[in-house]
């Protein structure tokens, strides 16, 4: 059974508190809206790509605190990425919020690590998740996503990208 | 004989022993997190005692066969059990004749089976269907679906801050193009409960039908069909104590009559040519196939359990649960009821401050305490509040006190770890 309190961890929390890269960049090349229908979790992502690589990403919305965390945290690790090196990161992060990542094995998350906790809460991964969806949809000129149906994260493969 | 001290501690205010009550359910002695289950999450689905487990183990060690259909002796007396259910069920709801009660899936179902048997009928180009702001959206789909294929209109009765119907709204949408009213009994959301007797009065006046959901009155409150006079009715087994897979349409014989089948198959026949069928008469003609047999049987015994209990009783309990619930949540900084009509059912749902209710759902349930977060299926109620969800805690008649208690210390563990 999760320890949700080691879910709710101050890392979290700050950035739930203080979500940075908070807002909607007026000259952004991408932008995708993520929906997760399910809890009503609902956030705008815009992004600015220069070169092939992450030059500002921005976004806003209304979520609960792992899905603005999880989006907060991801803004800072994908800032000056390469678009290769972002879909990694989506890749991995999916696949640790999932389970099938092991924290203490080889990849690129860092503090992301945090949300390891996600694989014992079935029902809360969904919320992790979205805000990397919703980059995902953005680098691939998709306008909108959903944690549902044939996007559901728990099953659908991740098209394109570096998966 | 004048009780003695213990007993009446173990007596609640509403008059129910809940500790002897309590010991009826299984599930409730479970451990979550270390920590006893404290179980408010009724609205979406109760437990079910052992004297009702016992019912469906009954029937399935002793009298199970396939129903109307064969000469020997188990199905006879599983078609004997299936109809004294039936019966039961009827006499439960007091309806004038059991032919008027069907079984179903559950209240979808039975909402869907009026969608097709009735509004694929009855509504035409520009009628109208009146609705409620506090539908869940079981009673809205199906009528959405019907008035499109149809090209009819929806139309919306609004509701106040509190939560409650607009009565003089409703009266205004009633009119010659109205076809259909289908209204909830309670608000599964905010637990309003609406005035159905008065609605349906005044439908009649203008020789409107209603259907009502029931699914969150048919656990607290008496359901007295001759009483409302609506048209139909719709309810859920699991709701009220009983098995999933389960659940009833009554509907007036003298429209039931006229309406076209929902499914075809087996048991719904009188004749069948390659030319020409022949549908069976009611409640048959509406149960095609073979039914839940076994969960018809089990809903009957958990009707018995509640009406062992007693009505009264568990309102007055209930009602003295909601009270205390809703002024401890209220004393709470921070923390906001939604929903606080006059006449509500045993529902509390609540927003927190700077916590989006999923983050509230999951650190409840590191307490052991189980409520239900979300929309609750029904976003137009949010949108009407201007939230995206609500955490709700829904109570039943084996609720305490003190598991009120410990939602609040939940809630305020809550605010510590977001402060």
């Amino acid at each position: 059974m999760a320890d949700t309190k080691q879910l709710y961890q101050e890392v979290i929390l700050d950035h739930n508190r203080k979500p940075r890269n908070w807002g909607m960049l007026a000259d952004a090349t991408h932008r995708a809206e993520g929906h997760n229908p399910l809890c009503g979790d609902h956030l705008t992502l815009t992004l600015r790509l220069r070169d092939e690589a992450v030059d500002a990403v921005q976004f806003q919305g209304e979520s609960c605190a792992i899905c603005k965390a999880s989006a907060s945290m991801m803004t800072v690790a994908v800032s000056g990425k390469s678009r290769d090196d972002a879909e990694r990161l989506v890749q991995e992060f999916r696949d640790l919020a999932t389970g099938k990542l092991d924290a203490a094995g080889p990849h690129h998350l860092g503090r992301l690590t945090v949300f390891a906790g996600m694989r014992d809460l079935p029902t809360r991964v969904k919320c992790a998740i979205l805000p990397w969806h919703t980059l995902h949809a953005a680098l691939n000129e998709e306008a909108s996503t959903t944690t549902e149906a044939e996007a559901d994260p728990m099953h659908a493969p991740i098209i394109g990208g570096a998966g | 004989m004048i009780p003695s001290r213990t007993e009446l501690k173990r007596v609640a205010p509403g008059g129910l022993d809940v500790e002897r009550i309590r010991a009826d359910f299984p599930i409730l002695k479970l451990r979550v997190n270390g920590k006893p289950l404290v179980y408010l999450d009724n609205a979406a689905s109760s437990q079910m005692p052992q004297p009702v487990l016992d019912r469906w183990i009954r029937y399935l060690t002793t009298q199970h066969s396939n129903i109307h259909r064969a000469v020997h002796y188990l199905s006879e007396t599983a078609t004997a059990e299936y109809e004294a259910a039936r019966r039961k069920l009827a006499a439960f709801i007091n309806a004038g004749d059991e032919r008027e009660v069907i079984f179903t899936t559950g209240t979808t179902d039975a909402i869907n089976l009026v969608a097709h048997g009735y509004g694929r009928k009855f509504v035409g180009a520009g009628d109208e269907i009146v609705l409620t702001t506090l539908e869940h959206h079981s009673n809205i789909v199906p009528w959405q679906m019907v008035a499109e294929e149809k090209d009819a209109r929806i139309r919306v009765v609004p509701v106040n801050d509190r939560g409650e119907l607009i009565f003089e709204e409703y009266l205004k949408l009633l009119g010659p193009r109205t076809r259909l009213v289908a209204v909830g009994h309670v608000s599964n959301a905010l637990g309003t409960i609406n005035p159905v007797r008065e609605m349906i009065a005044a439908a009649h006046g203008q020789g409107i039908p209603v259907l009502v959901d029931g699914a969150q009155a048919a656990p607290h409150m008496q359901l007295d069909m001759r009483a409302l006079d609506c048209d139909f009715y719709a309810f859920s087994g699991h709701k009220m104590f009983g098995p999933t897979g389960i659940g009833v349409l009554y509907g007036k014989s003298a429209w039931l009559e006229k309406m076209q089948p929902y499914k075809g198959g087996g048991d719904m026949i009188l004749s069948v040519t390659f030319e020409k069928t022949v549908y069976n008469v009611i409640p048959g003609k509406f149960e095609a196939g073979t039914p839940p047999i076994a969960a018809a049987i089990t809903l009957a015994a958990a009707a018995d359990y509640v009406t062992g209990i007693g009505i009264e009783q568990i309102h007055a309990h209930e009602t003295d649960l909601l009270d205390y619930a809703t002024d401890q949540v209220n004393r709470l900084p921070g923390v906001r009821i939604v929903g606080t009509a006059e006449k509500k059912a045993a529902v509390l749902s609540f927003v927190v401050d700077g916590v989006h209710p999923h983050d509230v759902g999951t650190l409840l349930n590191e307490e052991g305490v189980a409520v239900r977060t979300g929309h609750h299926c029904a976003q137009p109620v949010m949108q009407r509040f201007g939230i995206p969800a609500t955490s709700r805690a829904s109570f039943a008649f084996y609720n305490t006190h003190a598991e009120v208690d410990a939602l609040v210390a939940g809630i305020r563990k809550v605010q510590k770890v977001f402060r």
